[in-house]
């Protein structure tokens, strides 16, 4: 379970800081995938890398299973936007996967089944041995996600997973991430700007406003699984969340229509 | 309109033939025998007289020694001898106190102007100050090269080091990495290219303080062999040494490309794919 209360950050101090986050309240029970939406500039990343530990926030407290945050948590993944500089290009493909393993007091031998293991589920069985500036975009995110596989974290978070490949790779990696969380029972939370993103891949959409960012909408997503690319879309329970998270991200309140 | 024939060669501009690369150097060895022989001044002797030189001085040894003259053997292997130990010493030197000043704020801080202020001596001004301190010979000259080729190795390993790409070390705090694996698999990797780059530097700076610190207080070695011709008043051998070492800093930088383009083969197809 994490619980996050009353989470502020400013950056700088004086006449140009900047307030990013302005009291953020979450919970997430254990092993929900909630979405985080909202504007961007809106603190998306300063929430999730105060989460994952990699920046102390001014305020507020962040708990993960009862502990407080305070370094960078034991059993924490992460899957950056910006695969071409997480996954190290001096390493096999296979490394890449396998290298963290040794903190988890893994065999050599262990280490490169699990490795292959999760390279299997991200169906990349036969690119071990590759170097990931060989492997496309999409698939180098899929590396991502098999090291994060590999950990076994019992929280991932995903900063804009999918904000850098095109819209077909986007669609193939979503039910990628919808088909994984079930392998192990882990909570993810996943960022995006992609309204319909965060509808069709979340269990929860969790909006925020503009910076100083606060949650201003917290929708649970009830749809029919399992989820399909095409037929999910059409649902009407779909169309009519995607209106509402559309709205609230544009800080339009849903009971007055947009004007427009 | 072109005819075929001139547009032939140009289809292929950007791999010009092993004999096509060659014509410039041919041309300069034309050039120069042409105005060497033309001028007739004895300190320019014209290539043609500088290579008979060269075989005599080199190569009229016996074939179980590849024909090497005793002169040869008993001056290219120390000279190499130094050039690489030298270099060696002062990569690994270079390397080491460049990841602890490129990883340590607090030491670079302190470190810092000494480092500036030792890169500015002229090393071959260490000679006549090292004389007293070691006998001369070989320690002499390897610490004149050491002390010589240091910088551009330890310059760059601080910069390579000090500059890891910001969500590279940040992947390694999350997946809880240990110090040993941060320095080796991340920070030392992503420091190579410019780890290379001083190498490469520090290669031809060794070649030419390995040819310095020979013509002091030296018995044997190219630079030695290069002041005996001198003395001797023999400027086809004086030409001769220095032939060898053009051609010594060739092979050299070739061999040092081929090395890099091996081991940084990660680093070019990143940045193109990037």
């Amino acid at each position: 379970m994490l619980e996050i209360s009353n989470l502020t950050h400013t950056y700088g101090s004086g006449p140009s800081a900047h307030t990013a986050l302005g009291g953020i309240d979450l919970r997430v029970a254990e092993g929900e995938l909630v979405c985080i939406v909202g504007p961007s500039g809106s603190g998306k990343s300063t929430l999730l890398r105060s989460i994952a530990g990699l920046l102390r926030p001014t305020g507020g407290r962040i708990t993960l299973d009862g502990t407080p945050v305070a370094q960078i948590p034991d059993d924490l993944a992460v899957v950056f936007q910006d695969y071409s500089r997480s996954l190290f290009p001096w390493m096999s493909v296979a490394d890449n996967v396998s290298l963290p393993l040794r903190r988890k007091g893994q065999s050599r031998k262990q280490r490169t089944r699990s490795a292959a293991e999760a390279l299997e589920q991200v169906g990349l069985a036969s690119a071990g041995s590759k170097y990931p500036w060989e492997l496309s975009g999409g698939m180098q995110q899929r590396v991502s996600i098999a090291r994060a596989l590999a950990y076994r974290p019992s929280l991932l978070l995903m900063d804009e997973p999918f904000g850098s490949v095109d819209a077909q790779t986007r669609e193939d990696l979503e039910d990628l991430t919808l088909l994984v969380r079930g392998l192990h029972n882990m909570t993810i939370l996943l960022i995006t700007h992609d309204i319909d993103e965060s509808v069709y891949v979340g269990d929860r959409v969790v909006v925020l406003s503009k910076a100083p960012a606060r949650v201003v909408g917290d929708l649970r997503v009830d749809l029919p699984g399992p989820r399909d690319q095409i037929n999910t879309r059409e649902h009407s329970d779909f169309v009519r969340l995607r209106g509402e998270v559309g709205r609230l991200v544009r800080g339009v309140r849903p009971s007055q229509p947009s004007a427009l | 309109m072109k005819s075929p024939a001139h547009a032939a060669p140009r289809s292929t501009p950007s791999s010009p033939g092993f004999l096509t690369r060659l014509w410039p150097i041919l041309l300069v060895l034309v050039l120069w025998e042409v105005v060497t022989r033309v001028a007739a001044n004895g300190f320019f002797p014209p290539p043609s007289t500088i290579v008979v030189r060269m075989r005599e001085m080199w190569l009229t040894g016996p074939a179980a020694h590849l024909w090497l003259s005793d002169a040869a053997l008993d001056n290219f292997p120390p000279s190499l001898a130094r050039l690489f130990t030298g270099w060696i010493l002062a990569g690994i030197v270079g390397v080491v106190f460049g990841l602890l000043l490129g990883r340590s704020v607090v030491l670079a801080r302190f470190v810092d102007p000494l480092v500036h202020f030792g890169r500015a001596i002229p090393p071959p001004m260490l000679l006549p100050l090292l004389i007293p301190l070691m006998s001369i010979g070989t320690p002499m000259q390897l610490t004149t090269i050491v002390f010589g080729v240091v910088w551009p190795v330890l310059l760059n390993t601080v910069e390579g080091a000090r500059y890891v790409d910001r969500q590279h070390v940040e992947t390694a705090r999350v997946f809880g990495f240990t110090r040993g694996q941060r320095l080796w698999r991340v920070i030392l990797p992503s420091a190579t290219p410019k780890i290379f780059a001083g190498l490469r530097l520090s290669l031809s700076l060794a070649l030419i303080l390995m040819v310095v610190s020979e013509l002091v207080g030296s018995t044997n070695g190219i630079g030695f062999q290069l002041r005996e011709s001198e003395r001797a008043f023999d400027p086809p051998g004086l030409w001769g040494s220095l032939v060898v070492l053009g051609l010594l800093g060739y092979v050299l930088n070739l061999a040092f490309f081929t090395v890099e383009r091996r081991v940084l083969s990660w680093h070019r197809a990143a940045k193109q794919t990037t």
